[in-house]
């Protein structure tokens, strides 16, 4: 089992549960540790209950565990939500000014902090976090100069006596618990290493970046905002035009239009949006001008529960916009991949000029995971396809106004001219229309050409199968289990795997990145060995279980869902996975114990 | 937003003639605002593959096909969100928008709006016969209170929207208003729109000659009153122009309302555009840039 630590920080809105957290992040970033930090929240600025929990250790973290060892309760409510969970070796830091515990495992050890001896609260509002984070490291067998430094840095513009301040409450809460705690048994190594922390909405956005985005644009929505967030701030450096538009479907028409005049352009929103954007990809798809589309998933229908995960837009954004056309759908797997995505998707989407959808979700989003840097290139492969920038350019056109810009070709693809070369001027619309753009929906419709169009933008498809990867089994053949997962659940799943496996069952994984093209004789080809196959998933419906139906006519053995807004943790899937082996159920919705 | 001449070669009206002729009902008022805007076109000498015309759906939104321009026919009501997104990628292009009452103030009437207080720099011809024509004859945001259509066969109770009025209200830097039938009047129009650098509104009316039997040919011309003849209109004067804009009825102004040029364009005001357009960008970003952005996380 991999060794890793894990602190809990919970407390209201605007109690500066952040801060503390970035600063342990930090902290056992540059002692080489990875991380994995998730963000429990309510749609509340001031108030309510938010929760974070950072797990770190010396190999991946991928996923929030099962186990917290350090709870720092900021307030009662806190303590009272989350100090029963505790288990043998964790230990509760608060402020015994303010709060009570409740009872507790013996083996958990409590430590009560006299603040208002330890520092100046009438000065300093929120020296109970800085005292607790102090305490924490001091536990952790950290050197109190890791966090000195840290703090240096958050207060810095602050000034040096807001700085020396910081550092001194901090000490006294280090050098309290040294004297009056006891240390955890196992102190996380240090490594070489050095890792960067970021979520999944900066990981989509920088990743934007690198496969030479030139104009975002975006409507605020949670989960997605981050994007817009991380390119608003970064968008002059980068040389990225970058607009809040007054709605969805200004969005996506906007998105398109800059895409048409020759750039990469991308957008990102989740669910709510994303249906108001659905149009647009039809637009997109039959003007062939190739647009990325993020959606970051979050609890729906409707508004939903706006800051809880979800994996429930599947058969949205497979079924986004009315008719037959192509696309492609991709799922990021994990934090870093969210990056990687993003580049590989605009190649696709350029060289088949149709649309791209990421369907990510709150859980990436939000997340916050350690990548090797190294995984951050922005010197990614860049194809942009069929593409006509001059006058004297070779495919397909002569200058003399013959240019035809659907013209029928064997892969579907039509070389595409932008707008201000000269001698290619067309009309492209969303109308049917005919190779060199005239209408065929009006006065010139004819079902000879307008079956002769659908099937040159349908043979598109072909092409867009051979250029994307099919997925793999990972981990032992003829294993147990086989567990079937899509997107954001890798993790999770992976650790789970790991833990069946170190209680003799064996596991293996199957997760879903490119949900378009699906690639089912692929599957139908792995899992035909499978002994006993269960589909993970965060929704109500098994809207993949029924995707992967649909397309292969695969049942699965059995299903794993959940859908009450928070992600899976790896001892869910376990439990159900054993459950399930014993005939018990085929169909299994673990309880969330966490109350957030 | 007039594009230097890049090519040499004289744009003639034969040059802007579309691959096929418009299906617009005989006697539209649309043809006039195409030729109008054909002959803006050579007047100015803009050469065509600079110029994108850009439409949403509806009878006048058919026009990119029958002019010889890139052109772009997308969803109904979008046209100018999508104008939007071709000008910040190519502020090189000129950018012409056309459509109808329906696509632009029905549907699209948050995209007007929001288009107009960014001064996104291109020209929107609204040809407006306050009525749907494509639809086969319902109310549209235009049409006068008590006109019967197919929708509302008892008459309208609506108020119409005022155009001229809400551009005015939105910040458009240029309002202007002409008729179809009044060729070189409203060619002039066009190219002031054009010229004219943040956006510009132009409102024509162009009588639907199949579906609207109120406001006709004949029940314009009396009406009718060009600004330009009253040598004390000041097109500088906002207020003047919101008064003006309120006539409606036996009087019913035409011409240039409104003119400012001291806001800065969209484009203009953005410095990631300073360089040149986005489209002549390489696509890479410099390594110490990038470098920075990944030290922020560590």
């Amino acid at each position: 089992m991999r060794q890793t630590f894990a602190i809990g920080i919970g407390g209201a809105a605007g109690q500066g549960v952040a801060t503390p957290g970035d600063i342990f992040a930090k902290i056992f970033s540059r002692r080489g540790l990875h991380l994995n930090a998730y963000n429990a929240y309510q749609s509340i600025i001031r108030g309510g209950h938010t929760f974070l929990t950072i797990r770190a250790g010396p190999e991946r973290v991928t996923n929030m565990g099962d186990r917290v060892d350090l709870l720092i309760p900021l307030n009662q409510d806190a303590m009272n939500r989350h100090l029963g969970l505790l288990t043998e070796g964790a230990a509760c830091i608060y402020n015994a000014d303010a709060i009570k515990p409740g009872s507790t495992a013996e083996s958990v050890q409590l430590c009560p902090l006299p603040v208002s001896k330890l520092a100046d609260i009438t000065r300093n509002k929120v020296a109970q976090n800085t005292l607790a984070l102090g305490s924490g490291l001091s536990m952790m067998g950290i050197g109190f100069q890791a966090l000195e430094s840290v703090l240096a840095e958050q207060f810095k513009k602050k000034g040096e006596a807001v700085v020396s301040e910081n550092v001194g409450i901090a000490r006294a809460g280090y050098d309290y618990a040294t004297a009056n705690f006891k240390p955890f048994p196992r102190p996380l190594p240090m490594t070489e290493n050095r890792y960067a922390v970021l979520s999944g909405n900066v990981a989509m956005a920088m990743g934007g970046a690198a496969a030479g985005v030139k104009f975002y644009c975006a409507y605020p929505m949670s989960p997605s905002t981050g994007v817009l967030h991380w390119m608003a701030a970064h968008a002059r450096k980068a040389g990225i035009m970058v607009r809040q538009v007054e709605d969805e479907i200004g969005v996506v028409n906007m998105a398109i239009g800059a895409a048409h005049a020759g750039v990469r352009s991308m957008c990102a929103t989740s669910g709510g949006g994303f249906a108001l954007m659905s149009e647009g990809l039809g637009m997109s798809a039959m003007m062939e001008t190739p647009v990325v589309v993020i959606n970051c998933q979050r609890a729906g229908p409707s508004t939903g529960v706006p800051t809880k995960t979800e994996q429930g837009d599947l058969w949205q954004v497979l079924g986004a916009a009315f008719g037959d056309y192509p696309r492609v759908i991709a799922a990021p797997l994990d934090i870093g991949d969210c990056f990687k995505v993003i580049p590989e998707i605009f190649n696709i989407a350029d060289r088949f000029q149709c649309p791209g959808i990421v369907l990510c979700d709150l859980l990436l989003s939000e997340g916050r995971l350690s990548v090797d840097p190294k995984d951050l290139d922005f010197n990614p492969v860049i194809d942009r396809g069929e593409l006509i920038t001059t006058a004297s350019s070779p495919s397909g056109a002569n200058g003399n106004g013959a240019y035809m810009r659907y013209k029928i070709t064997e892969s579907g693809i039509s070389p595409r001219a932008i707008p201000g070369v000269p001698g290619h001027t067309h009309t492209a619309a969303t109308d049917e229309h005919d190779e060199d753009g005239v209408l065929i929906s009006d006065e010139f419709t004819n079902p000879t050409k307008r079956r002769a169009m659908m099937e040159k933008r349908m043979r598109k498809v072909t092409g867009i199968e051979a250029a994307v990867p099919p997925p793999a089994l990972w981990g032992p053949r003829n294993a147990d289990v086989t567990l079937i997962g899509w997107g954001s659940t890798k993790g999770v799943i992976e650790e789970a795997c790991e833990i069946l496996s170190e209680q003799g069952i064996s596991a293996n994984q199957l997760q879903i990145r490119w949900l378009v093209p699906l690639h089912g004789e692929v599957i139908l080809d792995i899992l035909k060995d499978a002994r006993h196959t269960i589909i993970v998933e965060n929704n109500y419906s098994g809207q993949f279980a029924r995707y992967l139906r649909s397309e292969t006519s695969y049942v699965p053995r059995g299903y794993i869902r959940k859908y009450d807004g928070e992600p899976f943790m790896p001892h869910h899937i376990v439990e159900s996975v054993k459950e399930q082996l014993g005939g018990k159920s085929q169909l299994s919705v673990p309880a969330h114990e966490i109350m957030v | 937003m007039a594009t230097v001449l890049a090519d040499p070669k004289h744009l003639a009206m034969a040059d802007l003639k579309g691959k096929v002729d418009p299906d617009w009902c005989p006697g539209c008022g649309d043809f006039g605002v195409l030729a109008a805007v054909q002959k803006a076109l050579v007047e100015l000498q803009i050469p065509n593959h600079t110029v994108v015309t850009i439409s949403g759906i509806g009878c006048s939104s058919n026009f990119p096909g029958y002019i010889n321009t890139y052109g772009m026919h997308t969803l109904h009501g979008r046209a100018l969100a999508v104008a939007t997104g071709v000008k910040l990628a190519n502020h090189d292009l000129t950018v012409l928008v056309t459509g109808g009452d329906g696509d632009g103030f029905g549907i699209g009437g948050n995209h007007f709006v929001h288009t107009m207080r960014r001064n996104v720099d291109l020209l929107y011809i609204v040809m407006d016969n306050q009525i749907y024509g494509l639809t086969t004859g319902q109310t549209s945001p235009t049409s006068s209170i008590g006109m019967k259509t197919k929708s509302m066969p008892f008459g309208n109770i609506e108020a119409p929207v005022n155009p001229i009025s809400l551009a005015l209200a939105a910040g458009a830097t240029f309002v202007a208003r002409g008729f179809s039938g009044e060729q070189k009047h409203l060619t002039q129009l066009i190219k002031q729109g054009i010229q004219h650098k943040g956006f510009s509104f132009l409102d024509v009316f162009s009588p639907c000659v199949t579906y609207n039997f109120d406001n006709t040919y004949q029940w314009f011309r009396p009406r009718l009153k060009k600004l330009e003849d009253d040598p004390a209109y000041d097109p500088a004067n906002w207020v003047a122009a919101m008064e003006k804009s309120l006539l409606w009825g036996e009087e019913i102004p035409i011409g240039k309302f409104f003119e400012r040029t001291d806001v800065p364009t969209l484009h203009g005001a953005e410095p990631v555009l300073n360089a040149g357009p986005l489209v002549h960008k390489d696509t890479q970003i410099p390594p110490e840039v990038t470098r920075a952005f990944i030290e922020e996380l560590m």
